[in-house]
């Protein structure tokens, strides 16, 4: 059943943009059309860019914020969160107790 | 005349003439519309479900750039369910790699606060572990559950045991008694898991115990949002209509017995939920036509009147899917399509 409402409905995950459109509704409480708005404003990409696997994919790549295929040397996992942070200019729960944990 | 293969609420197959599918979807919107006091699906709604349900196509979705953010109940727990052995991590992996999961989510099999909060000296470590390796959000979820303060589980008189008694002042006190535990455990648990690094907390099935559950929900979210105003909160709710097991409960002057979707999410925003999820329960003797358009109709309320993102549930006998534990892709992505298109949905 998540396989068809991913296929039917869903953005896409960190195969695209929905990570990123999903951080903007939890942090702002953005409905979809504004979030979306603004990711595609900092990824500067168009909206219908979004959820499109080749595009994000090397988008994701340039701007080194975490792909589904990570290859060796580029940022998974917290450090691609902590781009992810700058780069929407949102606050990361885990992200500021990592920074807390090494001060 | 050609027939329409589609299904009953129960997955079972059913093959209905258009007439037939256009008749149900007429009094899905009618069933929603008049219990609720909502508009019904205009002219123009029904005639896109009727195509939706006429398409002969096995899976369908929506228009390129419709798309929206998935979230998901009881996350971790869904692999353990189906008896495949992966950690809770490392189903927290799959849903990030493999599932194209928006966000995701992690709980204890026992998927309700009441048992989580024993363990969450061993819940914290795989959290904090998740999200060292995970980039999409995480959220923390489980059931608001008052059924589980009741004796002899709990610490609470059962009030299903009082009410035939007709010991109504009794039945309603100790489901404030209820509320109180409740509420002590889901900010207990909130906390936690909130301090040990979650993007959100999830409740989730809310007010399936009726007014007293829905009542601590709101509660507990108000004292964790005034903790921690940066926490995402998300709401899911049990079904369409608050059960007035108490009857005489309130937020804010509201009386919660009685609530349809689009009047739950008002108090839901008032007490600082970000994202709310409406459930609309769904009917094993009607068709899936009647059903989605009964759901689509409540939902769309919904969203029209909310100021927060919405996340409609659509899970397996909610929202139009079919209750039966293999939903079948037909029924699923017809819903999918139908919530977001027509209901205009944040997310499901």
């Amino acid at each position: 059943m998540h396989i068809t409402h991913s296929i039917a409905s869903g953005m896409g995950g960190m195969r695209t943009a929905g990570d990123l459109v999903a951080r903007m509704q939890m942090s702002r409480g953005m409905k979809i059309k504004e979030a979306k708005e603004y990711v595609a404003s900092k990824l500067k990409v168009s909206v219908s860019d979004l959820a499109d696997p080749v595009v994000m994919n090397e988008v994701r790549e340039d701007l080194d914020i975490g792909r589904v295929n990570a290859l060796p040397r580029v940022a998974k996992g917290i450090d691609a969160k902590f781009r992810i942070a700058e780069l929407l200019g949102i606050e990361i729960n885990c992200v500021n107790q990592f920074k807390d944990r090494i001060k | 005349m050609q027939k329409i293969y589609t299904r009953m609420g129960d997955g079972s197959v059913v093959e209905l003439s258009e007439s037939e599918v256009r008749q149900d979807l007429e009094e899905g919107t009618k069933d929603a519309a008049e219990r609720a006091k909502i508009p019904p699906l205009s002219e123009d709604d029904l005639q896109r479900l009727l195509e939706l349900y006429k398409c002969p196509d096995k899976s369908v979705g929506v228009e390129k750039g419709k798309e929206v953010i998935l979230s998901y109940d009881s996350g971790t727990t869904k692999f353990n369910r189906v008896n495949v052995s992966v950690s809770k991590l490392q189903s927290l992996q799959i849903y990030e790699r493999m599932l194209g999961a928006d966000t995701m989510e992690m709980g204890h099999m026992d998927y309700s606060y009441k048992p989580a909060k024993n363990i969450m000296w061993i819940e914290q470590p795989v959290f904090e572990q998740a999200l060292l390796v995970t980039i999409p959000p995480l959220f923390y979820g489980a059931m608001p559950n008052l059924g589980l303060y009741t004796q002899p589980d709990g610490p609470c008189l059962n009030p299903m045991e009082l009410l035939p008694q007709g010991k109504i002042s009794e039945a309603r006190a100790t489901q404030e008694e209820m509320i109180e535990h409740a509420v002590r455990d889901m900010v207990y648990v909130g906390s936690l898991m909130y301090e040990s690094g979650a993007d959100g907390i999830n409740f989730d099935t809310t007010a399936a115990a009726g007014d007293a559950d829905f009542l601590a929900t709101l509660r507990a979210v108000e004292i964790l949002k005034k903790k921690y105003p940066q926490m995402c909160i998300e709401m899911g709710m049990s079904g369409e209509f608050i059960l007035g097991m108490h009857g005489e409960l309130t937020y804010d002057g509201v009386k919660l017995a009685g609530l349809y979707p689009h009047k739950q999410v008002e108090l839901a925003e008032k007490a600082g939920v970000t994202i709310f999820g409406p459930a609309v329960n769904t009917n094993t003797n009607e068709s899936c036509a009647w059903n989605t358009a009964r759901a689509v109709t409540f939902t769309k309320a919904c969203v029209e009147n909310s100021n927060i993102p919405i996340h409609a549930n659509v899970g397996m006998g909610v929202g139009g899917v079919p209750v039966t534990e293999t939903p079948p892709v037909d029924s699923v992505s017809r819903v999918s399509k139908a919530m977001v298109e027509i209901g205009r949905l944040d997310g499901l």
